[in-house]
């Protein structure tokens, strides 16, 4: 899958979960400072990733996402 | 301290089986409309009682969809209920200092949608599924915490819990925190949605529950010989509370005063009332002492009334012996089911609506009053609504548990 279509994808997700415009969830922004996305959230979004791509993302590893694109960039890396 | 400090009402809201508002509620309540229906899904066939208080408005059109996700349903309306009191008491834009706002929203059952919903998860698709938002939604303190997040309260955010006595109870905490100077504002009330087959089932096994199946809008009766158990509703209600001088001088407008209140514990049994309401007429005289009032000073009693056959009895024998026969008794629950631990705050909106509009709701289906000597006795308004003179109207709300509010409130 490209990195258009992993952002397509997560940005249904932060749309679906956290209210976010799909045009607003590019990679540069940051899922906290910009988003207003909080932890409970991202543990939502981590288990829509895990449902939508088949990329799970463990506990210590969803502390060093902090942007659209280092999503991107794990499920991209990650995916089977 | 001052315990004779004057409390006022400043802000009125309300979600109900009744309406999506306080003006379409009271006018339902007026026009005599009942909010009770019976459920038709696959689920209820097995069970005895088969009749809730549904909300006329989803939430869903009154919440917007993310915010929503993360509330409980119990949470979700109470929210609704605190924002158009608020927005009704205009102290949002009074320049009061966030730390000087409390908030007391009471629940009797809590989040249990989310905690029956998410066992389900659980048990289906594993530990792993649990949504991460459970807890925030499951806990009883859940209501009163969404709430002083959408009004920004910092000055304390409770929660009683006493069953059915829940949000007249956090009236009644309200008032206290004002006295005792805690804050300048504080938003009170109650909360209730727990309309599943597990509660549903619970309060039928303890033959709590009205059978009338056949006639869902007559099911709830009050006082009536042929009652025979509450009808479950769903809801939320919340008043603004400020001291008088206060709301004087923000020019808020005042819908009424809250004079008086009292608590106390029948210390009898783990849920039958005492049979002639020694606990609640203990709490109805404490609560005028309260209000430096006495019996011949109130015209008007909203009761708690659920349409128990034990409940009623038991609180017409003490409204008699603590107020009296002159009084003008109400039973609302008769349209509205029984909102649980958003009763009492409902109740108050509508105690209060009376004495501002000069009028007495009426008490739905109550065709044949019980032999029972103090409902007898008592001058229960039935049929339609009575217009008269009111000057100081009690509310009271007992739960499970042996709990008894009563609240004494006097026109502006």
């Amino acid at each position: 899958m490209s990195r258009e279509d992993i952002q397509t994808g997560l940005a249904e997700i932060l749309e679906e979960v956290a209210g976010v415009t799909p045009a607003d969830a590019t990679p540069e922004k940051s899922f906290t400072d910009d988003l207003d996305v909080d932890s409970l959230s991202m543990v939502e979004i981590a288990t829509a990733v895990e449902d939508k791509f088949g990329v799970a993302i463990p506990d210590d590893e969803l502390g060093n996402i902090k942007t659209v694109g280092d999503a991107i960039s794990f499920i991209e890396k990650n995916q089977g | 301290m001052s315990t004779s400090t004057d409390v006022v009402v400043t802000g009125l809201g309300a979600t109900t089986p009744l309406g999506g508002d306080v003006a379409s509620t009271w006018e339902a309540l007026l026009a005599g409309r009942s909010g009770v229906s019976r459920i038709t899904d696959d689920w209820i066939k097995e069970f005895p009682a088969q009749l809730v208080a549904r909300l006329a408005t989803d939430p869903a059109e009154q919440i917007d969809r993310v915010r929503a996700r993360r509330l409980d349903r119990s949470q979700q309306v109470a929210v609704i209920a605190a924002e158009e009191a608020w927005r009704d008491s205009g102290a949002a834009d009074a320049g009061i200092a966030p730390e000087r706002v409390a908030v007391v929203i009471g629940t009797g059952i809590g989040g249990a949608l989310t905690l029956l919903g998410q066992d389900d998860v659980l048990e289906e698709k594993g530990p792993k599924r649990v949504s991460p938002f459970t807890i925030p939604m499951l806990m009883p303190n859940g209501p009163a915490a969404a709430v002083g997040l959408a009004i920004g309260a910092k000055g304390g955010v409770h929660a009683p819990v006493s069953a059915c006595a829940s949000g007249a109870e956090a009236i009644r905490w309200g008032l206290d925190l004002l006295r005792f100077d805690r804050a300048d504002v504080v938003l009170v009330g109650g909360t209730e949605a727990c309309i599943h087959p597990l509660p549903m089932a619970g309060f039928a096994a303890m033959r709590a529950m009205s059978t009338r199946n056949d006639e869902p809008e007559r099911a709830s009766r009050p006082f009536d010989k042929a009652r025979d158990g509450f009808v479950l509703g769903e809801g939320a209600a919340c008043l603004v509370l400020e001291r008088a001088d206060t709301a004087k001088a923000r020019g808020a407008r005042v819908h009424a005063r809250l004079a008086g209140a009292a608590g106390t514990a029948d210390g009898y049994d783990l849920v039958a009332p005492h049979p002639e309401g020694e606990g609640a007429a203990r709490a109805i005289s404490a609560a005028l002492r309260d209000a430096g009032l006495t019996p011949a000073d109130i015209q008007h009693v909203n009761a708690h009334a659920t349409s128990t056959p034990v409940g009623d009895t038991a609180e017409a024998a003490a409204i008699r012996s603590s107020l009296g026969e002159h009084v003008l008794v109400s039973a609302t629950k008769s349209q509205t089911g029984h909102l649980l631990g958003a009763a009492g705050a409902l109740e108050s909106v509508f105690t209060i609506l009376a004495l501002r509009e000069q009028i007495v709701p009426a008490t739905a289906n109550l065709d044949d009053p019980d032999d029972d000597a103090a409902v007898q006795s008592l001058d229960i308004v039935r049929h339609e609504p009575r217009r008269t003179t009111l000057t100081a109207a009690v509310n009271d709300s007992f739960g499970f548990g042996g709990h008894n509010i009563a609240l004494v409130f006097t026109t502006a």
